[in-house]
């Protein structure tokens, strides 16, 4: 090291940079220890798991509790452990596809469109911005009962968002104007202004709303709590507490469980994690 | 208005006289209307209207599934949750609990999440590494954070923190029931809910931080600051509003926690007296008593909670823009 500067200065900077990156370390490890215990628990034989710092240790891994889980869900009364998957993966799909298409015509209706009552029915989109769902949830049980234990009941509600549509239409205010007037001198329609101008030059809200929509669908449970008892339409995170409280629990097969409960979730993020984390921040600096 | 037949006609006819500027002129109403209709209708459905059969139902002794015609009370269902000795025991206890929540989570989550932002605003290197590992659990669905959790305050010695708490001090404290204790219960759940949700704090005031202009540093360097003294003037003033916000954003979360108070009394032997909220009391109203009535009542309290602490974050933004 006979680069090393000595200068005060220099020295003092050094220790700044080790005392953050000291806290940094310890922040992350705590960050991280509860994940590497469920993973590494998903490979570990059962009574391994709770078992003070032995459940840290990478020994013994084996893929038999995804199996064994695989086969504790295999029948009417207990549900079927794929069903999980496909009723959580169909539920927050069409709440997020059929919710970028809502909410962005909507958006897009509010910030550009010249129709009568606009806005006064936008007074009323940011009103109930602040409503939060669980305070309506149990007067839409009763609204709702029909359609209790269906895919349908799960999906519907979420679908029309007033903060995505708020979302979208503070993003589509800052898209040019002379874009679209070009365009619609060529002869386009309101339609086509929307569909071949805006929605190309809005990715960045698009997939905004996908992500934080994405996030929020995949992990209800007050919901189908609510709505569902009949497991062939129970979604992952309910399931995940009915697995875990049955008796005696198998912690080997509950983490099994969990991990591929978050692992779409998780791979999402670790791709495209620079968009999660703008989403999250630009989601809460316009709201 | 002839907005159903014509205004097509009108919309396409008026689009070529743009650049005349009429002020009046309403030629989106057809497109404007249906683009905006199936957000708007579904807000409406699902939002406004259970809203509105919130207040209403509260006002009414109602029961789910009941021949009995329901009985208007007025507002008795409000005023047992305070006054009903059956009632309002465990409805004041849920309520003291999501007080109790916001109060610890409020300046100990802003806190952690200020600290880690500024950490990583420091643009080490490696930074965005960490950064990967904070805001991580964020993306974990409740239901599991509150299993994983479960496990790791399990009440036996081979618990996770009793195993680290008799290795720090070499044995000499003996396993604790952090669930099932009341003085530890509401704090492990507290405890585990920071930790899913400090990486979210985390990186919306790191995008505040982050807007808050280089010069002011230089300037405040300039003036001989040192750090302690360039983050109270420039780094807090800077992201004021950005706090503000994150303050109202966990003040609302604590009043609407639900899952994991759920699934640790459920599954996980929490001690419910301790760590019951609200939102449990609302759902145990509907679930174990069957009464709608009062499980309205309990919602339409949640939100008005909520609008509260809306409209005083409104009023801290305000008096900001006015200094």
């Amino acid at each position: 090291m006979t680069t090393l500067n000595l200068r005060p200065s220099a020295v003092r900077r050094r220790l700044a940079a080790a005392r953050d990156y000291l806290i940094m370390a310890v922040v992350a490890i705590i960050m991280v220890a509860p994940i590497y215990y469920l993973i590494i628990g998903s490979f570990k034989p059962s009574e391994e798991v709770l078992n003070g710092f032995g459940g840290f240790l990478p020994v013994n891994l084996s893929f038999d509790n995804y199996l064994a889980a695989f086969e504790a869900l295999s029948s009417d009364a207990t549900g079927y452990f794929w069903r999980f998957f496909f009723n959580s993966f169909v539920i927050s799909f069409v709440i997020v596809v059929a919710g970028l298409i809502v909410n962005s015509m909507a958006g897009y209706a509010f910030a550009r469109l010249n129709w009568i009552g606009r806005d006064n029915v936008f007074v009323l989109i940011v009103l109930l911005i602040i409503v939060p769902f669980e305070s309506i949830a149990i007067p839409l049980t009763w609204l709702m009962s029909g359609q209790r234990d269906t895919l349908f009941v799960q999906m519907i509600p979420f679908i029309g968002n007033a903060f995505s549509v708020f979302l979208f239409y503070t993003f589509f205010l800052n898209i040019p104007k002379s874009l679209e007037e070009a365009a619609r001198l060529d002869g386009l329609g309101s339609w086509g202004v929307f569909l071949r101008i805006v929605v190309p030059n809005a990715k960045p809200a698009f997939a905004t709303v996908a992500i934080l929509t994405f996030l929020s669908s995949w992990g209800q449970f007050l919901w189908p709590l609510l709505m569902t008892s009949d497991p062939a339409v129970r979604p992952l995170p309910l399931q995940m507490s009915v697995f875990s409280g049955q008796l005696p629990p198998d912690w080997g097969e509950v983490f099994a469980f969990g991990t591929l409960l978050v692992l779409p979730v998780l791979i999402v993020f670790l791709i495209f994690q620079r968009f999660f984390i703008q989403s999250v921040a630009g989601s809460a600096l316009k709201g | 208005m002839a907005e159903s037949a014509l205004a097509p006609a009108i919309a396409a006819s008026s689009s070529r006289f743009r650049r005349v500027r009429r002020p009046r002129s309403n030629r989106d109403d057809t497109a404007g209307i249906l683009m905006s209709l199936p957000a708007v209708l579904g807000l409406i459905a699902f939002i406004a209207v259970p809203f509105f059969a919130a207040v209403a139902l509260s006002l009414f002794n109602v029961q789910v599934n009941q021949i009995r015609p329901a009985v208007f009370v007025g507002l008795d269902q409000y005023i047992r949750l305070f006054t009903d000795p059956v009632v309002s025991g465990a409805f004041l206890r849920s309520l003291l609990n999501n007080f109790v929540f916001a109060i610890v989570v409020i300046p100990v989550q802003t806190g952690l999440a200020l600290l880690l932002a500024v950490l990583l605003n420091r643009k080490l290197r490696s930074v965005r590494f960490f950064r990967t590992f904070f805001f991580m659990p964020v993306v974990f669905p409740m239901a599991l954070v509150a299993v994983i959790w479960r496990l790791i305050l399990d009440r036996s010695s081979d618990g996770l923190l009793n195993s680290s708490v008799s290795f720090i001090t070499g044995g000499l404290v003996p396993a604790q029931d952090w669930l099932g204790s009341s003085a530890t219960a509401l704090g492990s759940v507290i405890l585990l809910s920071i930790w899913q949700g400090v990486g979210f704090q985390m990186v919306i005031i790191l995008a505040g931080l982050q807007d808050i202009p280089e010069e002011r540093y230089e300037a405040a360097r300039l003036d001989r600051a040192n750090g302690w003294q360039q983050f109270i003037h420039v780094t807090i003033p800077g992201v004021r509003n950005t706090l503000i916000f994150v303050l109202l954003l966990t003040t609302i979360m604590a009043f609407r926690v639900y899952d994991q108070a759920y699934i640790l009394i459920r599954t996980g032997g929490a001690n419910e007296n301790a760590t019951q909220t609200v939102l449990y009391q609302a759902t145990n109203a509907l679930s174990a008593d069957n009464n709608l009535g009062r499980a309205s009542a309990i919602s339409v309290f949640l939100f008005v909670v909520v609008v509260i602490i809306t409209l005083i974050q409104r009023r801290m933004l305000r008096q900001r823009s006015e200094d």
